[in-house]
């Protein structure tokens, strides 16, 4: 049933993403349990509005788990600490009466901070560019059953492709690598047949793109795996990893 | 003004492809002469960039998202449907046409209908091709399911999130036009203008979210993709972000907005929970392929469900509608839980919600298949209401979802304004009355794939244009009105928040012009939604500076503009006095209780033109002719 709860928030505040930031430390009364965790920031901002004050800025959007547009680290953990859940997906009857929250925007030298807990990721469109994707034009394409794939290469595919594209792998890794995202992308184009005649040159171009735009490497940490809401797995790294050699070798396959 | 759908003439199953050879072509080498705007980047918007990108035009294409790829199409669930007949069960490309005609209650467009059947075909082998991860059955064969009001199995399903993996599809073929330089993409801005430059559309003004610039950008040609108007109600399935404002302004610039009135409320989604909420969940209706829907018999019984007999449950649907029983369409399934609860048998804490059981199909399944069926949907339940779904019967209740109305367009997709097209939920053209499930992805990507890429030519092969700079006076009124209108909201410095406002408007329509609607509601309404407008521009606070990342700024602009869109929605139905599909007058019905249309007097599109804000806009009908489908009662019983 639901109850009310009182907290105590610590929000990273940061006018632009050449300013300087700082914590500040705001109430949150009364808080039902049965509110999503941006609702309950809603209700901190609405509260601010009504003083005058600048709101807490964040992204969000479809709120429901699959648009990838918000996330923060909250109390050290991207998204929060529920297991395989977006930050708009968390509810507030997971936290207790008198807590305190330490909220941060995703922190890596690839995702500037915008202002507050918004930060910007087009990094992640520019990886998509250099090679997520398969060369198909409009028109030009067979029938959809004359190339059969087993059920088994369709789930994992989709496994992978269950990417929202949030960051949060980047955010939970040390280095901020981005070799989850990257490799969930490679890993469901590269088991599907349409995808295999581009799959040696898309992965060495998404993985140089990775290091261009100041992502760090991958040293088998597996904080992505265990933050990443949609519980892409890490097998999609050594997927990745067998096709950069295979690659390398010059193998069609 | 007469309204000219430009349908092509002949029979019905020719007309594309006669239209196709008669359209001008824009020669290869010219093509990169011309510069085409496309603003939203869903699967409409998404699908239109990369074709005609391909084609080699020059795409500039515009998203408020910080990427391309959180349009909201990312959210559809079930599928999408094609007239494959991978099933043998008898379906057809006239079948597809027929059902979505029917389901529709006969207030679309044949000819346009058509073509959606037609051409759905294509899109499944292109999302194919682009390596969309559809089910597959253990052949390796594409898999199909029955979905909402359907009887044959024609829908295409990539598990839950069929929506995201076409949108991915769209958006990486778009972002490898990127790639290729043909493709600008602009995240982050704002559409906020369109302009116009000798009665033809010539450009738009937006907004840069980031820095709060107000920038310019002309073109040959624009499209407008930019999604639906559920939003207006404030609580729906929608993204937080969606928005009427890029439909509006165009509207307020000569483009007729059609049906406004037509928002299809959705049967399966998560009930209201508390003062706060922000939005509402939608489970996919897919969900009824094996839940059984029920309220207790009695009154007011609060009893935990296991704990109600079978001889005290009412499984209203199944009674009701013998032959299509959980399946009855959208708008039928939504009004009969309203009806329900209304009649005081609805449960949980606001008793404004029925079950949706699945213990018999467990039990006749195994909860192994039901979890392979709906395990992510389940999870997505548990997680915002904590209760487990294997072991207690779902909530559910019917919320906002989507928008039939949009932009009026002829068969080209064209709006009233030369060179403005408009895609996918934006205009109005494919759903009637009632959209079938799992139709709004196929026309989003029909009218993206394969629709535009041949209009947009035959339009800019058909005239000469000239040159337009964006330092054309045109575009400098267009950036003066926008700058104007900003620096008003943010001089008011009133007492209330936007979002304050945005949730009374929501209130009031969907009170007076929800699921069930009558004459004294709606004229109540028509004088409330002014008096909260002139409350708006006196009263409301928007924090901060223009030159910014102003969130507030965002939503107070979108809010203004429904403020202005709700009235037309109630002028809307006022006049249509009838009911049909999702616009339930209760003063129109059968004597049990279903819509009745009024063909005679009705059988037309409602578009209207903008005459000013708190003015009565001027109706124009196009009347709608059904030469192939026989017009009919829709009967689900």
């Amino acid at each position: 049933m639901s109850k009310t709860i009182n907290l105590t928030l610590k929000v990273w505040r940061q006018p632009g993403s050449e300013a300087k930031g700082a914590f500040e430390t705001y109430g949150a009364k009364d808080i039902s349990t049965d509110m999503s965790f941006l609702e309950m920031l809603d209700v901190v901002n609405e509260r601010l509005s009504v003083e005058g004050k600048d709101p807490i800025a964040f992204d969000h959007d479809c709120r429901e788990g699959i648009c990838g547009m918000c996330g923060s680290v909250v109390n050290g953990v991207p998204h929060g600490p529920q297991k395989a859940t977006t930050l708009c997906q968390l509810h507030m009857r997971h936290f207790a009466d008198g807590d305190t929250l330490v909220i941060e925007p995703w922190r890596s030298r690839a995702f500037k901070v915008i202002k507050d807990l918004a930060v910007d990721r087009s990094a992640f469109d520019q990886l998509i560019q250099t090679g997520g994707y398969i060369s198909a034009n409009t028109g030009a394409v067979p029938e959809a059953n004359a190339i059969l794939i087993s059920q088994e290469t369709a789930e994992l595919a989709m496994d992978a492709a269950a990417c929202i594209g949030c960051g949060a792998c980047v955010a939970a890794c040390p280095n901020a690598s981005a070799m989850l995202f990257v490799g969930a992308k490679v890993s469901q184009l590269a088991l599907l047949p349409q995808g295999r005649p581009e799959a040696a040159k898309r992965v060495q171009a998404m993985v140089r793109k990775m290091d261009e735009l100041g992502f760090g490497a991958c040293s088998n940490e597996a904080e992505c795996e265990a933050v990443c809401p949609k519980e892409i797995s890490i097998t999609n790294i050594a997927r990745l990893n067998r096709e950069l050699i295979k690659a390398a070798f010059g193998s069609p396959f | 003004m007469k309204l000219d759908a430009k349908v092509p003439g002949g029979p019905l199953a020719e007309k594309w492809d006669k239209h196709r050879f008669e359209l001008k072509l824009v020669n290869p080498a010219n093509k990169k002469k011309y510069e085409i705007i496309v603003v939203g980047t869903g699967l409409a918007g998404g699908s239109a960039s990369a074709s005609l990108a391909e084609l080699g035009y020059n795409v500039k294409t515009f998203c408020i998202q910080d990427s391309p790829r959180r349009a909201h199409s990312i959210a559809a669930q079930g599928g999408i449907n094609a007239a494959k007949n991978y099933t043998n069960d008898g379906d057809s490309v006239w079948r597809l046409f027929y059902d979505t005609v029917k389901g529709g209650d006969f207030r679309s467009r044949e000819a346009n209908v058509y073509r959606l059947a037609q051409l759905s075909v294509n899109i499944i082998d292109q999302c194919v091709a682009q390596g969309v991860p559809f089910a597959r059955d253990y052949g390796g064969l594409l898999a199909n399911r029955s979905f909402g009001g359907a009887q044959v199995s024609r829908t295409f399903y990539a598990r839950g999130q069929t929506g995201q993996q076409l949108l991915l599809g769209a958006y990486s073929a778009m972002m490898r036009q990127v790639a290729n330089g043909k493709v600008k993409m602009f995240p982050r801005r704002e559409m906020l203008d369109l302009v116009m430059v000798d009665g033809r559309a010539r450009g738009i003004v937006v907004r840069n979210l980031i820095t709060g610039e107000i920038e310019c950008h002309a073109a040959h040609a624009v499209v407008l993709a930019t999604g639906g108007y559920g939003n207006a109600f404030f609580l729906s399935t929608n993204a937080m972000g969606s928005n009427v404002t890029a439909a509006w302004r165009a509207h307020k610039k000569g483009a007729l907005f059609a049906n406004p009135s037509f928002t299809q409320i959705h049967p399966t989604c998560i009930p209201v929970h508390g003062d706060y909420q922000s939005k509402l969940t939608l489970m996919s209706e897919s969900l009824r392929n094996d839940g059984r829907v029920w309220v207790p018999k009695n009154k007011g019984d609060k009893r935990s469900p296991e704990n109600i007999p079978e001889s005290e449950r009412y499984y209203y649907l199944e009674e009701r509608y013998p032959s299509f029983g959980n399946l009855v369409p959208r708008d039928v399934a939504s009004r009969n839980a309203k009806n329900v609860c209304d009649m005081g048998m609805g449960v949980g804490d606001t008793g404004l919600a029925v079950y949706l059981d699945f213990a018999d199909a467990i039990k006749r399944d195994g909860r192994e298949s039901i979890h392979k069926k709906y395990g992510n949907l389940f999870q997505m339940y548990e997680r915002i209401v904590g209760q487990n779904p294997y072991d207690t019967p779902i909530m559910i209740y019917p919320a906002i979802h989507y928008a039939m109305g949009g932009l009026w367009v002829d068969y080209n997709l064209m709006s009233t304004i030369p060179g403005l097209f408009v895609l996918g939920e934006a205009n109005f053209s494919d759903h009637g009355a009632n959209r079938l499930g799992a139709s709004a992805l196929m026309q989003g990507l029909n009218d993206g794939y394969f629709v535009i890429p041949y209009t947009v030519g035959g339009y800019l092969a058909g005239m000469p244009l000239g040159e337009v700079k964006d330092s054309h006076p045109a575009f400098k009124d267009a950036v003066q009105e926008v700058t104007a209108q900003v620096t008003k909201l943010l001089s008011i410095k009133g007492k209330r928040t936007v979002d304050n406002f945005h949730r009374e408007l929501g209130r009031i329509l969907w009170e007076y012009c929800g699921m069930s609607r009558n004459e004294a509601g709606l004229l109540k309404a028509k004088q409330m939604i002014p008096e909260l407008r002139q409350q708006f521009w006196e009263n409301v606070t928007v924090t901060g500076s223009p030159g910014e990342f102003n969130q507030t700024l965002e939503r107070a602009g979108r809010v203004a503009d429904f403020l202005e869109f709700g009235e037309l929605m109630l002028i809307d139905a006022l006049n249509r006095k009838e009911s049909c599909g999702c616009h339930y007058n209760e003063a129109y019905k059968t004597e049990d209780h279903e819509a009745k249309r009024d063909d005679e007097n009705h059988c037309y599109v409602a578009a209207w033109e903008f005459q000013g804000v708190g003015k009565e806009p001027v109706l124009h009908k196009e009347p709608l002719e059904f030469e192939n489908v026989h017009l009919a009662t829709r009967s689900y019983k």
